[in-house]
């Protein structure tokens, strides 16, 4: 049956600087109901090359690399690895052919070890070699690991490591790594960085997704850019500049945050002093002693790698957990600490959680039932125990029309909006009460450049106005961009809040991973 | 045999059959799935283990069919949780009255029916051992089936890649999928086990502890034996001292009552199930919460393709 088939393509089918390829995809299409996530998608990458894919979140990236991995089937298209065509119907599959992948949500077992992460994903192997030889890769390739720690310990940076042994361990030809450095310090990724570059001189082939321009000019020779499924350029990103090619990504130019004049001398709204709390979850964060302060007129970014005590933060700041004393957090000069939430918004805060569908907004239901979840003790939509829906109504179009919410039809249920339209929902629904304080956790996480643009400006523009802003963010640039002041979340504990022209990238990593002293140190070394 | 010898011999004995239950119910948990209809599938492995050996007037027959009723009401349950991401309580919940009712249909033409002593295996020098051999080692094979099973399930989950895989495919099944493993079929071997140990001893109880067959004569085993996995925080060693305690409960309950404590005997019977609240009240104050559940427990799972 083959032989009916033409003389091997693999010739015809060369990678960016000519040389033949390892794998090649050809017309990958993959189509979930109405929505065509990959369009038609080519990608060719040369043994040794490290060849990045960019793209907005949805722009189909991480459909590609699952479809690469076995993990879903193409609609259609085909998949040439040396120059045959491979049908890849599982992982395990993947793995057979010489294909690795690091995930971008780890794919470990949090009560688990180290060494028996790794054995599961192997093919049979005696669990003892399987820990010596992890024992050899990760002091061979500097990817310090212990076998017997259970994952749940384990910071993110370790996480990956252990990703990256276990894909080691197969010995890939190609490793496809889905936004490594999103949960990373900068320390962390230049150790990444160093590793990628060692495995690409080894002849490994890389597929490298990311969304950071910066961190591509960097590492990578060729680029594939993805818009609404399809390849809308292949370039050498070192000759492009990182404005184009955001452009590309985008299809259109990206506007920029107009700055307000910082009027950060207002009166304190929100002040946090001596705040500590245990931690609630079973693997939680505690908070040690938080200290800060916003004030009429400003935005206050809290930076921080996830999983450092950010969501505590938020539960103590909107009053999801009370404090333990009641000037432990001070709103608009009223201690707070042991009120909850509807208390708290009476004294003028609004909050925005992180998780958008099934935190802030109520999944199957509509958008002017979702006003009510906020509004209902500030707004008047509750008399004597009857919600005034009309007016809830009104107040939810108020927010659509206001925040460019697109919706797939009037008053639909919050699950049925995309990322974007539902977080400019849930923060214009704060925005819109003239809230004196905001607290928002994560405003832009996995919505499109436009609603982020959108998102921010809005944070700005409510300061303008003199209101108090805080904005926990994992989202460095995103933070440089509007924030006045700064400060860093690393293991619970607050660093010190500076003027953000006062922060260097550098010391934000350093406290990022607890290192407050060397911070301080770095800079006293570059004053800003 | 000495007094305190005797009990420990009927604690044992009222300790198997949950011990059994329980360990198919561990291992279906520790895959991910929660089957609350132990209790009915327990009681249909104790009817057709009682009719099987009844007719063919064989004990082997009465313990291969229960087994049997039991792992294909095990299978009913697979298809609709596994196969259909039915909600894995109400499905369990439903199992357990669809079992219950089903077993006494069943049974009606059996009751009043004995079956002769299911006779003992004693093991020669480990049943001399002064105090606990007798208990032990002097028992119907059953029970040593029950504490191989212990043994197996331990060894199979810490020890084995299988095991390994299982126990990953209950702690993330998103994780599991994206590293190629089959979540929905070790799923099912893991509930189907689940349900031929709860026939089995659904069985063990018709055929060896009461040999005969009543209506809702599992009184509330399969749920202590639910109970026991929490208790044991997952772990089959922990299982086996459960399942004693409990064993342990109802066999002094009924000395009490022989001994005419005066407290009515509807409390005392009462006396292993509220040991069992108790239990799972006291660890979950000393855990604060549930340490050890698997982390996908209950959680229907739909691959994408």
């Amino acid at each position: 049956m083959a032989d009916v088939a033409p003389a091997s393509p693999a010739a015809s089918v060369p990678t960016a600087d000519g040389t033949p390829a390892l794998v090649s995809l050809r017309g990958v299409s993959k189509r979930y109901g109405d929505l065509l996530a990959n369009d038609g998608v080519d990608l060719a990458l040369a043994p040794g090359e490290i060849h990045a894919l960019l793209g907005e979140n949805g722009a189909g990236k991480s459909t590609l690399v699952k479809i690469l991995y076995g993990v879903i089937e193409p609609t259609a298209g085909e998949i040439l690895w040396e120059g045959r065509p491979v049908s890849i119907p599982s992982p395990v599959a993947a793995r057979g052919l010489g294909i690795g992948m690091v995930f971008q949500h780890f794919s470990l077992f949090e009560e688990m070890t180290v060494a028996e992460n790794v054995a599961v994903a192997l093919p049979e192997r005696a669990f003892d070699a399987v820990r010596t030889e992890l024992a050899e890769i990760s002091r061979g390739w500097g990817l310090a690991l212990e076998p017997d720690r259970a994952v749940w310990t384990l910071s993110a940076g370790e996480r990956q490591r252990i990703e990256i042994v276990r894909c080691l361990m197969q010995k890939p030809r190609l490793i496809v790594l889905d936004e490594p450095t999103s949960v990373l310090t900068p320390q962390e990724s230049e150790r990444l960085f160093e590793t990628l570059t060692r495995l690409s001189e080894a002849g490994t082939a890389i597929l490298y997704i990311s969304h950071k321009l910066e961190e591509v000019r960097r590492l990578c020779r060729a680029a594939t850019i993805l818009r609404g499924g399809k390849v809308v350029a292949t370039l050498d990103p070192r000759a492009s500049s990182a404005r184009e090619i955001a452009a590309l990504m985008v299809g259109s130019e990206v506007g920029e945050v107009r700055a307000h004049l910082s009027k950060g001398t207002g009166e304190e709204v929100l002040r946090v002093e001596g705040l500590s709390l245990p931690p609630e979850a079973l693997h939680g964060k505690p908070l040690v002693d938080v200290a800060l302060s916003v004030r009429a007129g400003e935005v206050v970014g809290i930076a921080g790698v996830a999983g450092n005590g950010q969501s505590e933060l938020f539960a103590a700041l909107s009053g999801e957990r009370l404090a333990s004393y009641a000037g432990d957090v001070v709103v608009a000069g009223t201690g707070a600490g042991r009120l909850g939430i509807d208390a708290r918004r009476r004294l003028g805060a609004a909050f925005v959680p992180e998780e958008r569908l099934g935190h802030a907004a109520a999944p199957s239901h509509g958008l002017s039932d979702n006003t009510v979840l906020s509004h209902h003790a500030t707004s008047g939509l509750v008399k004597a125990g009857f919600v005034a829906f009309a007016e809830a109504a009104r107040i939810a179009r108020s927010v659509v029309g206001h925040f460019d919410v697109r919706t797939p039809s009037d008053d639909p249920a919050a699950r049925k909006l995309s990322g974007g339209n539902l977080q400019k929902f849930v923060v214009g629904r704060e925005i819109l009460r003239g809230p004196k304080l905001l607290v928002v956790d994560q405003p832009t996480w996995g919505v499109d450049a436009g609603a982020a643009r959108l998102i921010r400006q809005a944070l700005v523009d409510l300061a303008a106005k003199g209101a108090a802003v805080l904005v926990i963010s994992q989202d460095l640039d995103e933070l440089f961009e509007i924030a006045d002041r700064m400060a860093v979340i690393s293991d619970g504990r607050l660093s010190p809040l500076r003027p953000a022209s006062a922060w260097t990238r550098e010391a934000i990593g350093l406290e990022m991973i607890g290192a407050h002293d060397e911070a301080g140190a770095a800079l006293a070394r570059e004053p800003a | 045999m000495t007094t305190f010898e005797a009990i420990l011999f009927t604690i044992v004995a009222a300790s198997t059959p949950l011990l059994i239950a329980a360990i198919g119910e561990l291992v279906a948990e520790r895959a991910g799935v929660l089957n609350l209809g132990v209790e009915g599938m327990m009681s249909m492995g104790a009817v057709c283990a009682f009719a099987a050996a009844f007719t063919f007037d064989s004990t082997l027959a009465g313990i291969l069919l229960g087994m049997t009723a039991g792992g294909l009401m095990a299978a009913l349950f697979a298809l609709a949780v596994l196969g259909f991401a039915a909600n894995q309580v109400g499905a369990g919940l439903a199992l357990t009255i669809f079992g219950l009712g089903l077993s006494g249909l069943i049974g009606a033409p059996f009751v009043g029916q004995t079956r002769p002593r299911v006779e003992e295996w004693p093991i020669p020098i480990l049943s001399e051992i002064p105090l606990v051999g007798h208990a032990l080692f002097s028992q119907d094979p059953l029970v040593y089936v029950a504490f191989g099973l212990v043994a197996g399930v331990a060894f199979f989950l810490a020890r084995t890649r299988t095991g390994l895989r299982l126990r990953s495919i209950g702690e993330n099944h998103v994780s599991a999928h994206a590293l190629g493993l089959p979540v929905l079929k070790m799923r099912v071997y893991a509930v189907i086990f689940g349900g031929l140990c709860a026939g089995l001893a659904g069985a063990y109880l018709s055929l060896v502890y009461t040999r005969f067959w009543s209506p809702n004569m599992t009184a509330g085993r399969g749920w202590i034996a639910v109970a026991l996995v929490v208790f044991a925080a997952w772990r089959p060693m922990w299982a086996l001292v459960g399942a004693l305690v409990f064993g342990t409960a109802t066999v002094l309950q009924l000395h009490a009552q022989a001994a005419q404590v005066p407290l009515p005997s509807q409390l005392l019977a009462a006396a292993p199930y509220i040991a069992t609240i108790l239990a799972l009240v006291l660890l979950s104050i000393r855990r604060g919460r549930a340490v050890g559940a698997p982390g996908s427990l209950g959680t229907p799972f739909v691959p994408d393709r």
